[in-house]
């Protein structure tokens, strides 16, 4: 069956909220109407209202009440309608939600996805372009997650809402439209694996999210146009990350590079540089690079292509590295 | 022509005159009505668990006070003042209900049950929060200020959710009733009329900022009709009282009415927290006027007129409470600070990799610091 990540979404919450009677789903606009983006459509019609229902305004509620609600045995899935309005529940994520479990010396544990639309690329309005994956990345206890494929935003978002620990669930928003054929319910590797998309010789590409179909579609134009064999990896959980197969791949080829939309300074990237170069230096034939976004606040629509790593700024990157 | 702007939210309503415009004012502050009695139903056996409580609770915020001084504890953000407040509100609950405190509601969670020991952990720096929050029903002592508000909020949603008939109660005060967190806590709490009785103890500072800079409402009990839910405003340094409203409300909340919100106006005797110097920002006679009506006296001197008490009892309470205090030196005093390498245990349910790497890392330089 032909599915978009959109609907892949939409599957998975369904699937779990068949399943598990704990899982309840709330957040703005997602029960009448179905989400902006209608991935929780016809969830409330099937389900009820008492689990699945609309908010007030008010994120640091969505995200505070979830805590309260993960405390008394729920699994609640709640929806930031927008990555730049994620930021009023930041209080919540980062000195309650992350926290919880080792405030309590493990007592208290908060089973919760906090689903958040994330990235560029769709011509939105200033501050529905985010890419907030490195300040949650950065916070201990959270566990954080991206998709590249429907087939991972529907495997992982059921891993997600089964996890024990509180996970934030970053959807590459300008790919809720991308297709593929799936059998449901599909099955992927677990979080905290990483995985190699393609296997290649010349260089490894690193990337997540809205970043992994990119990275794809420069590794095929790099064997079309250069010969090029390049590996690419899809992250997938950004933390815990992986590191072991990044370490592989980057082994293996000996020059890598990490990309993605976020700003470059102290961006996600630094990170999966910085420890390359402390665990596969010996292997290195080259820095590995980073291909990012700017620093810069995120641009308007007319110009937001010029501010996204596409297929081309890759694979200069990739021209460079081979330079060594 | 007259708009009935009200309609605003079920309708359209006609479009006015260019030339005339309508509106409909709120009537500012006045909201509040005048104080009526109810009865309360406080055996005497009640009044006599109050009052222990109550001086129990006195006992042990001394006794912190004063380990704070002997180094024991780091610091301590004392309740002197406000034990009929915490304690009235708290005896106002069934043992199934929860329980959402600050920092400061050492003596409403003391009476709650706590170990004091545990409960004193955040102070003692032995853990974030040291008691078990199933075992008391009884969230984290928490600093961000109505942080755990809206946890109370989320918490009895989902007891109404399935069908339990608990209620959570959560205490803030004047200061943090400023919070975004705050609003969205009653303003939540009202849409889902979720079972939640909000206690704020307006003791009359936020550290060194006092109420009047803190809004230029009369009242925070005032804000209850701004959500749609009943408010009251109680004198929070008459136990009785505090019972008797936060009663009210628990059992409206239980019926599934809905949340209140209750505003007990008191005072906090003692500074901050132990690290604060309250003679930098209020004068004395301001202290000494409200310690005229010391909470716990006033409780007692009730008491004793009625006949409720007798010096049996409240020499029982005394030795209590010096028993209580003996404990806490005992178990405060060079109380062993644990495993460092514990502060890898609890992030997730299952270590990651990069904190088992972590671990070992710390695990050698304690090694080596043991060896040398």
């Amino acid at each position: 069956m032909e599915l978009t990540m959109a609907g892949a979404l939409n599957a998975a919450l369904r699937d779990s909220m068949r399943e598990d009677d704990s899982v309840i789903v709330y957040g703005e606009d997602v029960g009448t109407l179905g989400g902006v983006f209608r991935i929780t459509d016809g969830l409330q019609a099937e389900m009820g209202s008492d689990r699945c229902f609309d908010t007030p305004v008010a994120e640091s509620g969505i995200a505070g009440t979830a805590i309260g609600m993960a405390m008394y045995g729920l699994r609640p899935v709640v929806e930031m309608q927008f990555d730049g309005f994620s930021y009023p529940a930041l209080n919540q994520v980062i000195s309650h939600v992350a926290k919880y479990r080792n405030r309590t010396r493990g007592r208290v544990g908060l089973p919760m996805v906090i689903r958040i639309p994330y990235g560029g690329g769709i011509g939105a309005v200033e501050h529905h372009s985010e890419s907030p994956e490195a300040y949650y990345s950065h916070t201990a206890g959270l566990t954080v997650v991206s998709p590249g494929t429907p087939a991972d935003a529907y495997a992982l978002l059921r891993a997600s809402i089964a996890f024990d620990d509180p996970v934030i669930f970053l959807e590459p928003k300008r790919r809720y439209w991308l297709k593929e054929d799936l059998d449901l319910p599909v099955s992927a590797p677990p979080i905290g694996e990483a995985v190699v998309r393609r296997a290649g010789a010349t260089a490894t590409v690193i990337a997540y999210g809205p970043m992994v179909t990119t990275a794809m579609e420069a590794a095929t134009r790099a064997a079309d146009e250069s010969g090029w064999d390049l590996e690419v990896v899809d992250v997938r959980t950004l933390s815990p990350v992986d590191m072991d197969t990044l370490v592989a791949s980057a082994t293996k080829t000996g020059r890598a590079l990490v990309v993605h939309e976020a700003a470059r300074f102290v961006g996600y990237g630094a990170e999966i540089a910085a420890e390359l170069s402390e665990r596969a230096f010996g292997y290195l034939a080259a820095p590995v690079l980073r291909v990012t976004g700017f620093d810069v606040p995120y641009p308007s629509a007319k110009i937001e292509r010029h501010f996204l790593p596409d297929a081309d700024r890759i694979l200069d990157a990739v021209a460079r590295l081979l330079e060594y | 022509m007259s708009v009935d702007v009200s309609s605003a939210a079920s309708g359209p309503s006609s479009f006015p005159a260019l030339s005339r415009a309508s509106w409909q004012d709120v009537a500012a502050e006045g909201a509040l009505a005048a104080a009526q009695s109810h009865d309360v139903d406080l055996s005497s056996e009640q009044l006599r668990s109050l009052y222990r409580l109550m001086a129990l609770g006195r006992r042990v915020d001394r006794q912190a006070i004063n380990l704070t001084r002997q180094g024991a504890l780091g610091v301590f953000a004392s309740s002197h003042g406000q034990e009929a407040a915490q304690v009235g509100a708290v005896f106002a609950l069934e043992a199934d209900d929860w329980i959402f405190p600050t920092y400061r509601e050492t003596v409403g969670t003391f009476a709650r049950g706590v170990d004091v020991v545990e409960l004193l952990a955040l102070f003692s720096g032995s853990w974030h929060s040291g008691f078990d929050p199933y075992r008391y029903r009884v969230a984290p002592l928490t600093t961000p200020l109505a942080t755990q508000a809206l946890h109370a909020v989320g918490l009895a949603m989902a007891a109404r959710i399935k069908h339990d008939p608990i209620v959570a109660l959560t205490f803030f005060g004047d200061g943090a009733a400023s919070e975004g967190d705050a609003h969205e806590a009653l303003n939540m709490a009202a849409v889902y009329a979720a079972p939640v009785v909000f206690v704020v103890q307006n003791n009359g500072y936020a550290i060194s900022v006092p109420y009047r800079l803190q809004t230029k409402a009369s009242s925070i009990a005032l804000r209850a009709a701004g959500v749609g839910m009943p408010g009251i405003r109680v004198d929070g340094n008459d136990v009785v009282s505090v019972y008797g409203a936060v009663r009210t409300a628990v059992d409206r909340a239980r019926r599934g009415e809905g949340p209140t919100l209750i505003e007990a106006i008191t005072y906090r005797l003692e500074p901050h927290t132990t690290a604060d110097d309250a003679s930098r920002y209020r004068d004395d006679d301001e202290a000494a006027e409200w310690r005229a009506r010391d909470p716990v006296e006033g409780f007692l001197r009730v008491l004793r007129e009625g006949g409720v008490v007798d010096d049996a009892f409240l020499a029982e309470v005394e030795a209590e409470g010096e028993a209580t205090a003996a404990r806490m030196r005992d178990f405060l005093f060079d109380a062993p600070a644990g495993d460092p390498c514990e502060m890898f245990d609890h992030v997730y349910a299952t270590p990651t990799a990069q904190l088992e790497t972590q671990r070992a890392l710390l695990g050698n330089e304690l090694r080596r610091a043991e060896e040398s």
